[in-house]
């Protein structure tokens, strides 16, 4: 590729520019949430933080499984477990375009060079009972970021609005270093005393959990763990707001929606196990979309949602 | 008499909604100036990916003065109707004149109105037009509260006379109105001012846009063939993708790529589908008709001439052709294998949880197939096998990736594990018709199982009660009942539904839903309802070609003269034979005798009767219902001859009882061959 930048030469190069340049764009640069989530936006710096008033501007690499899309590594481009690098500002810059084509041009994407665009995509996603308007961004005909501005999460209004961008970070690097197969990108520096590949990093796992993930997950117990996470987190929140050990009123938003999040991983699973019926589907959706409404309310009435600030603020 | 220019200048606008916008533009901003008086010659709205821009030719500077003379309450009239009047008009009491009138003295008031600038209907037009404009979705961004379609980023509005231009004060939710817009993203950046709008389509071209959506797409139609013809190949015309494909781009650059030889074993639908539904390219084929190139359409000219663009699109092309080569040749396999595995996996896919599986679906309408193929002239034997494995495709990983390409890879699929001709062409075919205009199968297998699977879904609906309501039909079956009719009518199938269907036939309530829909149809094809419900009221109206030919050979009798006045001669008859026998408490059926007959139109009647009768009487059993109206027709003379010659109700009883009789053979003969007395009129 041409263009005024260096060419990043690994996967993890290609992290590394991508965190240097949010963090000098004013983001707060996070951690991976700690929790199996099937993408970035359920990591409840997005989730939650959408929500409220209150100002926001967070970046994070965050593992991703999607277990329906094993393919034992062998596929060049499909993994049951990704990366996707996620950022949310909030209210959305007027320039939120801007920004994000300066970081396509800090991983050695040159505009002038490569077809950049934005083809409409309406995002939408009914465990998180959320929505938003944007696009897929083309890269010489590849998608290689969702751009996405947040209208409701948990059924509420986002007001401000928040501008979030996820990029898929394999599929983005393959097409940066130029690589074709997923398992031959170089993860670390090609000309490092030992280097590794993806493949070095991830093909026997992506076999492991290929085969537990279609044949060897035990239905029955996952059917039980997805009642457990959904009766826990009804009970978080069920609790009330006042503490009486600390005498402090604590509404507990993040472990109920840790709750309602291990409950819609739950579900990708058994769909994976190919035990959901289409119509049960359905109604899976509809009691992890329960949950996670249910969260969105309680976060709205703690502090970081802006339970405390001055009434003009304008919360949901 | 100025020109105005608008420019709404926002984030990338969804390809598929921007000539719709561009004319909401037009019509709304139109609409309101003159509304507010003012006029124009001309007005023009265009649409890139980036802006909405309207040109309007010939605005007046402002609209006209008005003057307003209204009349008050009288001189002597209480205070508080002076007050009201004086509310109303906006004046005071020494603007008033008092006048006399019939009644004596009144107060007129004269109401006078400047007229108002431009700029200030423009800028009340175009703050009404954003804040209220119709997308199909819209949003919010930042802390505003404005919706648009995709953040806005700029508003110019100018003014443009011989003196130059003006900004039109008028500021939105904060964004105030200018007179800079910008050019192409990437291949013009930076903001440049306009004066008029010769001078903003020439600036923006020379910054890398186009602005007109039309020479947008001559471009692409124009530059894909001259790349297309220089090797020989031809582009395939989509002209859906074309407009979208300009929808995406401000500065279109052709560009044509190689597919790779290892892809071209691939059916072409495959590949065009992959390429289109993907990627938006175009395909283009050669001579003999294979598809063997790519054509992209880039937003950026690149220093490379796209070299790095083709690249990059030919490896996204090569990736999804490799699943897509993946999926065929996993699916090849199952399918010389006869299928069996997907069949048993649709055991497992569930049609309707109160209707079973897909599995159990395919059964039935394979057992179904197999007792009406007789009647279409179809084997039982190849129809139950067509049936069996016409929906397979359904669980190929090809169709779970291309929904749109089941049963054409059923049909592929099917001639791969070696099955006949007819029985690989059902599985393409028996899913029409899809509409009133889409093509009607007319092979007998296709046919059969088109029927078998058609009939199944409505018996089975109706069974568990999901009928379509007002608008909302889900299964389709609206769908489903004229995919019947289109069926049965086209090919001339003989299918009493209620005798020939097996299991007792469709419902009375299904077969009157199927009534429905033939009323539908053949209304769209100008026959009168009232002529159908004349047919409908006979016998054997779940022949659905029975029907139909009877209603077509009505509706051609009933066009010519001799055909509508036989209906009133008809009438008449009956008429005066209904009333005498609920007079007389009798029937008269006896048959008239031509003894009693006394005018010589009576006489003829007779005669006409029986030549009627020996023609209609054969023509009737041969199901020729052209034949029977045209000597139905023939009797209209000496009908009306009869009327106008003869009293029925004579006092000669005899006379009277066999001319009563006389009117029962007309009407017997008449509605022979359709309920008459439905006909309006």
């Amino acid at each position: 590729m041409a263009g005024g930048t260096t060419q990043p030469r690994s996967f993890q190069e290609v992290i590394l520019r991508l965190q240097t340049y949010w963090a000098g764009k004013g983001c707060a640069v996070l951690q991976p949430y700690d929790m199996e989530v099937g993408a970035g936006t359920f990591h409840p710096a997005t989730t939650l933080r959408s929500l409220g008033p209150r100002p926001w501007a967070a970046a994070y690499v965050q593992p991703s499984r999607r277990p329906t899309d094993g393919r034992y590594g062998d596929n060049p481009n499909r993994l049951q477990h990704y990366y996707q690098y996620q950022v949310l500002i909030k209210p959305s810059p007027p320039d939120l375009q801007q920004l994000y084509l300066g970081s396509l041009e800090a991983i050695g994407i040159d505009a002038t060079v490569h077809d950049i665009r934005f083809v409409e995509d309406d995002w939408e996603s009914p465990t998180v009972g959320a929505w938003g308007l944007g696009w897929e961004v083309w890269c010489d005909g590849m998608e290689v970021s969702q751009f996405t501005y947040f209208q409701q999460v948990g059924g509420f209004d986002c007001k401000p609005v928040s501008g979030e961008l996820t990029y898929g970070l394999e599929r983005l690097a393959m097409y940066v270093l130029g690589v074709d197969h997923v398992m031959e990108m170089p993860f670390n520096d090609p000309d490092a005393p030992i280097p590794l590949t993806y493949g070095d990093v991830f093909r026997q796992t992506e076999g492991e959990y290929s085969r537990w993930n279609f044949d060897v997950a035990d239905t029955d117990t996952l059917l039980r763990h997805f009642e457990d996470a959904e009766a826990e987190c009804q009970r978080i929140l069920g609790a009330g707001a006042d503490d009486p050990r600390s005498g402090r009123r604590i509404v507990m938003a993040h472990p109920a929606y840790d709750q309602a999040i291990k409950a819609s991983h739950i579900f990708n699973l058994l769909d994976a196990r190919g035990v959901i019926s289409v119509t049960e589907r359905q109604a899976y959706i509809g009691r992890v979309r329960a949950l996670s409404k249910a969260c969105a309310t309680a976060f709205l009435e703690t502090p970081a949602g802006g339970a405390d600030d001055a009434p003009s603020a304008g919360a949901a | 008499m100025p020109d105005l220019l608008i420019e709404l200048f926002s984030e990338e606008i969804p390809a598929r909604m921007q000539a719709r916008a561009a004319d909401d533009l037009k019509s709304m901003m139109t609409d309101r100036m003159v509304e507010a008086g003012l006029t124009y010659a001309h007005a023009a709205a265009f649409a890139t990916p980036r802006r909405l821009t309207l040109a309007v030719e010939g605005l007046t500077d402002h609209s006209p003065a008005t003057r307003e003379e209204r009349k008050g309450p009288r001189v002597d009239a209480p205070e508080k109707a002076l007050e009201g009047f004086l509310r109303s008009t906006g004046l005071s009491k020494d603007q008033l004149e008092a006048r006399d009138d019939k009644k004596g003295q009144v107060w007129f008031a004269t109401i006078e109105k400047p007229g108002r600038p431009a700029e200030e209907i423009v800028a009340e037009a175009l703050t009404q037009v954003i804040e209220g404009f119709p997308w199909p979705k819209s949003m919010r961004w930042g802390e505003g509260s404005l919706r648009w379609v995709r953040p806005l980023h700029s508003i110019l509005c100018i003014l443009t006379d011989e003196e130059g231009h003006r900004v039109v004060p008028v500021e939105v939710a904060g964004y105030a109105a200018g007179d800079t817009t910008e050019g192409h993203r990437f291949l013009s950046p930076g903001r440049f001012r306009v004066s008029s709008f010769d001078d903003y389509a020439a600036k923006l071209k020379r910054a890398h846009v186009i602005l007109d959506p039309e020479e947008r797409r001559e471009r692409i139609r124009h530059e894909a063939q001259n790349l297309a013809f220089a090797q020989g190949l031809e582009v395939i015309e989509d002209n859906g993708l074309l407009a979208e494909v300009a929808g995406l781009v401000e500065w279109p650059v052709p560009l044509m790529g190689e597919i790779g030889a290892e892809f071209m074993e691939l059916p072409p639908e495959v590949l065009q589908t992959s390429m289109k539904e993907h990627q938006k390219f175009f395909s283009v084929r050669d001579r003999t008709g294979k598809i063997v190139r790519f054509l992209t359409v880039a937003n950026i000219e690149a220093p490379d001439d796209g070299a790095a663009i083709l690249a990059g699109n030919g490896r996204v092309l090569r990736a999804r052709l490799s699943d897509a080569k993946f999926f065929w040749e996993n699916d090849l396999a199952v399918a010389k294998d006869g299928m069996g595995a997907w069949t048993d996996k649709l055991a497992n896919v569930t049609f309707h949880n109160k209707l079973g599986s897909q599995k159990d679906r395919i059964e039935r309408i394979a057992a179904l197939a197999r007792e009406i193929a007789p009647m279409v002239g179809a084997g039982p034997d190849a129809a139950g096998r067509a049936a069996l494995i016409a929906k397979a495709d359904l669980s190929s990983e090809m169709v779970y990736e291309f929904p749109e390409l089941q049963g054409l890879m059923g049909r592929y699929y099917a001639e791969a594990a070696g099955l006949p001709a007819d029985v690989a062409a059902a599985a393409e075919e028996h899913y029409r018709p899809l509409g009133p205009s889409d093509d009607v199968p007319t092979a007998p297998v296709s046919v059969t199982v088109a029927l078998a699977d058609k009939l199944d879904t409505l018996t089975g609906f109706w069974a568990i009660d999901e009928k379509p309501t007002g608008s909302k039909d889900p299964f389709a079956l609206r769908r489903a009942a004229l995919g019947v009719i289109r069926l049965v009518t086209v090919n001339g199938l003989r299918l009493p539904l209620q005798s020939a269907v097996p299991g007792g036939g469709v419902s009375d309530d299904l077969l009157s839903f199927f009534h429905d829909r033939l009323k539908v149809h053949l209304r769209d094809r100008g026959i009168r309802h009232d002529v159908i419900d004349a047919v409908l009221a006979m016998p054997g109206s779940d022949d659905l070609a029975l029907v139909t030919a009877r209603a077509e050979a009505l509706a051609g009798v009933l066009a010519t003269d001799d055909g509508e006045n036989l209906v009133q001669g008809f009438k008449r008859a009956n008429n005066l034979l209904t009333q005498a026998e609920a007079q007389d408490g009798v029937a008269y059926e006896f048959g008239p005798d031509e003894k009693f007959a006394e005018a010589a139109e009576e006489k003829a009647l007779f005669k006409a009767l029986d030549e009627a009768e020996a023609k209609i009487g054969p023509a009737m059993e041969a199901e020729d219902f052209g034949t029977a109206m045209e000597a139905m027709a023939a009797l209209r003379a000496p009908i009306d001859a009869f009327f106008e010659a003869v009293q029925i109700n004579t006092d000669n009883q005899i006379v009277r009882r066999n001319r009563l009789n006389l009117l029962h053979r007309i009407r017997q003969i008449c509605l022979a061959a359709a309920d008459l007395t439905r006909i309006e009129g």
